[in-house]
């Protein structure tokens, strides 16, 4: 792992420029450190972060660019006959790189030395069988453009790495090199230490915009693609989801959407009438100790990881909805509507359960923000506790509780674990909550695990239904805080 | 306001008296009763889905954590395992697992008439209530002790998971009739070698310690290794979004000025702590494996986008908790002829702490619980039988984590391995719940007061 030493080398760099910075400030005023302008650990650090932050900032940028560059160049030099029917640059490509890795296993298992593997030939020698000997399987019979293509690509790596090392370790050394020059007892080592560690704390900062950037680039991107490969009109608004591995998918978002609608409304239906009962009891009747004692309580099913509902969806509420709806003559209500253990009911049941604390603690504290001032009013005036609840507390709290409710729905809808164990596969349009049913959610999951093909629309359809999900849990949440925000300037 | 009113088709006034309550005082205190008893009911229907909840967990979890032993002397016959008779490690690996198949079945056989048990069973039917795993581990055994050879030793096999099943209670005579694995004469002999003491069911410490097995055996399946990945995930976790985090939170709460590029930031935030995670598992799979090639399935990917998930809620709580830091101290600090970045760094971040750990603690325990992401980076639908023996084999060859394990076996058609699912959940809640109680003895015992 050459990256990985290079990255000791630096950091025992910075230790030792540390250390010299420190003893440089020191000798430069005989050992007395009140003549320094700084304390002497500034002036180490000063040494010491510009050792480091350009040497790694450097390192991680050329760690991000160099697959990128090193497979632009490399594409651009496979034929286009060279491409099967069917498939894109992308599959050859990953071929190259597995040629290239399996190039490189077999010189680390000294099976091969760097020269021979530069000096194959496809035609004379068998490189898959070659590979097989050092554990890399191909999936097909190298042709000798790959292989061309692939030595390449080992060059352009190798040159890369070593370009990349070269350039770390100069710059740290450039670095190491001005700070302990300017290193004396004039310098003011503490304000440019403070100013590096500022910026650091800025970038951190920056952190969340570029995971926001990524996660929308990385999705728009691939969604551009599936709509290069898909029309559009059929995601948005064909009719049919029917996934194909062969081809000719249908593609539709909306039967998905229904689903996903159509689960998160039953979940809505149970947690907001038990969550919010649940709120106004907590904060208008229940004195401080059944308080102290069932809030937590509530709590902690909101703390419960959603693998054990979705676990519990599938081996307990599925089963017993089942058995209540599901078993004709034999069952206990001697219905059959069900047919099998997932169905919308299952996933929306369970998923209202989950959603309960979240509903009952968000309105919990919106209630509790209602002056006491209203209330006193209305009971002065003879009004029984409910009639205040029901025409004062509760009117001046709509907003809020609206925004907890649409805050519940974004977490209904972007919900996963519960719907992929107990909601079902089949995607359809249709009322009946005792059929299965399945989400968005569901079907990215379906889509993206085992095998990847990064060319077909099969697959990139998962990244338009993230996109999609992305902003609709986006605009939801948006349109909570909107109307949140809106009530919070009735009371200032 | 109407309710209050007087209406036509009221009566009059002069009827009503002080101590008879009229029909409408009467109505309005039912409904007064009433909304108090929806609200009471609204907190017991939620404290008994939490009592559901955790009495299935329990009830059906935990079984796994025992498992049926039988208890077979096996002589290791030279015959079969080393026929030169050297004892040279190389003859004796040749053997395969296939060559101690007979051993096992000739002990099974001598158990059984040692003990005076009637029964019709063929010797491979005998067997049969052995785990798979039994020839494995007997040959594990050889190899590491090769000078053995020749002795008769005393084994404790698992027993396999229909028999498991029976003495749990899952399996019963009426279930089996269409089951290839187990016939009711097996049952029978099951039966007497209990009453014999040869077949018994103890604490199994191989499912808390051990590694995921083939669908064939879930008797032998533990959650060890998957555990191992939670643990790599959650060092990358800690080791990113802790500093990340709390330097994000300094630099917005302490140092930031009021424009929008904070407010844009600020936003975003609030915005990322809703997004659903299983849009961090789309940007896992485009960012980390398909552009950067990071192995898939290992625990430095879903570290990473853990990481990204879990940063929101810790700076959060961080933020929270600098805030809650009076000004006076900074001003003291500054007082003094501190520097900005002195008094930060020196006064308010110490002081910050328990609050900002609180709150690293309750993020990694979402972190830990989370499985959507994973599904998407590869962490399921293999089995993770090894552990890793280095710190980087641990973060980059592949490996699952205690909620994909749990995932995995659910999704197995084998109710066997439902109850392992149960068990591991037990196992998962207890790290969570002990992570929650540290968290919530650190803001008690710390937390202060201004």
């Amino acid at each position: 792992m050459p990256t990985f030493w290079l990255v000791v080398v630096l950091l025992a760099l910075t230790a030792l420029g540390f250390w010299f910075g420190r003893r440089r400030a020191l000798a430069s005023v005989q050992g007395n450190p009140r003549h320094l302008h700084s304390l002497p650990i500034y002036y180490g650090a000063n040494v010491a972060m510009s050792i480091a932050i350009p040497a790694l900032l450097i390192l991680v940028i050329w760690l991000l660019a160099q697959p990128l560059l090193i497979e632009n160049r490399v594409s651009a030099t496979i034929p286009q006959e060279l491409i099967p029917e069917n498939t894109s640059i992308g599959l050859v490509m990953s071929d190259v790189r597995r040629l290239a890795e399996g190039l490189d296993q077999a010189v680390d298992q000294n099976v091969m030395t760097t020269a021979e593997t530069l000096a194959l030939d496809a035609s004379t020698t068998d490189v898959r069988e070659l590979l097989g000997t050092v554990g890399v399987a191909l999936g097909s019979e190298v042709r000798p453009e790959v292989l061309a293509a692939a030595q390449s690509y080992r060059q352009l790596s190798s040159t890369g790495s070593t370009a990349m090392a070269v350039v770390c370790l100069v710059l740290a050394l450039v670095g190491f090199g001005l700070s302990a020059r300017h290193t004396n007892k004039e310098f003011r080592a503490r304000n440019v230490v403070e100013r590096g560690v500022l910026a650091l704390l800025i970038l951190a900062a920056s952190l969340a915009i570029l995971t926001t950037v990524g996660i929308v680039l990385s999705m728009l991107f691939e969604t551009v693609n599936f709509f290069g490969l898909h029309a559009w009109t059929d995601f948005f608004f064909g009719s049919t989801w029917a996934p194909n591995f062969r081809g000719d998918s249908e593609l539709s978002m909306l039967p998905l959407l229904w689903g996903t609608l159509y689960i998160s409304a039953i979940a809505l239906l149970v947690a907001v009438p038990v969550g919010l009962f649940a709120a106004i009891y907590l904060s208008e009747y229940a004195g401080p100790a059944v308080r102290s004692l069932a809030k937590p309580l509530l709590e902690i099913l909101a703390g419960i990881p959603t693998i054990v509902y979705g676990l519990f969806a599938l081996l307990t509420v599925g089963p017993l909805l089942l058995n209540l709806f599901g078993q004709g003559e034999n069952g206990i209500l001697g219905l059959s509507w069900m047919t099998g253990a997932t169905s919308v009911l299952t996933a929306g049941v369970v998923m209202g359960i989950m959603l309960i604390p979240f509903v009952s603690s968000l309105s919990d504290d919106i209630i509790n923000a209602v002056p006491q001032s209203l209330r006193d009013g209305s009971l002065g005036l003879g009004a029984t506790r409910s009639e205040t609840i029901r025409q004062v507390v509760l009117p001046a709290a709509l907003p809020g509780i609206v925004g907890a409710i649409l805050l519940a729905a974004s977490r209904a809808i972007g919900e996963t674990m519960i719907v992929v164990m107990g909601a079902g596969a089949i995607a359809k349009f249709s009322a009946n909550p005792f059929e299965s049913m399945t989400t968005i959610t569901t079907r990215v999951v379906s889509q993206l695990t085992g095998d990847t093909d990064f060319a077909s629309p099969e697959t990139l359809v998962a990244f338009a239904l993230g996109l999609s999900l992305f902003v609709l849990t986006l605009g939801l949440n948006v349109l909570a805080l909107y109307i949140v925000r809106k009530y919070r300037e009735q009371y200032d | 306001m109407t309710d209050f009113s007087p209406t036509p088709d009221q009566p009059a006034a002069a009827q009503s008296s002080l101590l008879t309550l009229s029909k409408r005082t009467i109505q309005r205190n039912a409904a007064e009763k009433r909304f108090k008893a929806y609200g009471i009911a609204a907190i017991a229907v939620g404290l008994v889905m939490l009592l559901v909840l955790v009495t299935t967990i329990v009830g059906r979890g935990t079984g796994a954590f025992q498992q049926t032993f039988i208890t077979v002397n096996v002589e290791l016959l030279e015959s079969k395992l080393d026929k030169n008779g050297e004892r040279n490690i190389e003859d004796i690996k040749r053997v395969t697992t296939f060559g101690y198949a007979p051993l096992i079945k000739g002990a099974m056989q001598q158990t059984i008439s040692d003990l005076g048990i009637e029964t019709n069973l063929k010797s491979k039917h005998m067997a049969g209530l052995l785990s798979k795993n039994a020839v494995a581990q007997l040959r594990a055994f050889v190899l590491e002790n090769p000078e053995k050879i020749g002795e008769t030793i005393e084994f404790r096999f698992l027993a396999q998971s229909r028999v498991d099943g029976y003495l749990k209670g899952r399996v019963s005579r009426d279930s089996i009739e269409n089951d290839k694995n187990i016939s009711a004469e097996q049952l029978d002999l099951t039966d007497a070698l209990i009453a014999a003491g040869v077949i018994e069911k103890t604490f199994n410490l191989d499912f808390i310690l051990g590694s995921d097995a083939s669908d064939q055996r879930p008797e032998a399946a533990g959650m060890g290794v998957s555990m191992m990945g939670s643990l790599f995930m959650m060092l990358v976790v800690l080791a990113l979004s802790l500093p990340i985090g709390v330097a994000a939170s300094i630099y917005l709460e302490e140092f930031a000025p009021k424009n929008w590029i904070t407010d844009v930031i600020e936003v975003n935030i609030a915005n990322l702590a809703a997004v659903p995670s299983i849009v961090y598992g789309i940007l896992g799979l485009a960012v980390f494996i398909n552009y950067m090639h990071l192995p898939m399935s290992a625990p430095l990917v879903g570290g990473l986008v853990l990481t990204l998930m879990t940063l929101p809620t810790i700076i959060i709580s961080t933020r929270a908790a600098l805030k809650a830091v009076p000004p006076s101290i900074r001003d003291a600090a500054l007082g003094v002829g501190a520097s900005k970045m002195q008094s930060v760094f020196h006064h308010v971040l110490p002081l910050a702490a328990p609050g900002i750990l609180t709150g690293t603690i309750i993020g990694l325990a979402q972190a830990l619980g989370e499985t959507a992401p994973l599904l998407l980076i590869g962490m399921v639908g293999f089995i993770a039988s090894n552990a890793p023996e280095t710190i980087g084999e641990g973060l980059l060859s592949p490996n699952s984590a205690m909620p994909a394990q749990i995932y995995e076996w659910a999704k197995r058609a084998d109710p066997a391995f439902y109850e392992r699912a149960w068990g591991g959940i037990i196992i998962l809640l207890i790290f969570l719940v002990t992570m929650n109680t540290v968290a919530v003895i650190l803001r008690r015992r710390f937390e202060r007061r201004w």
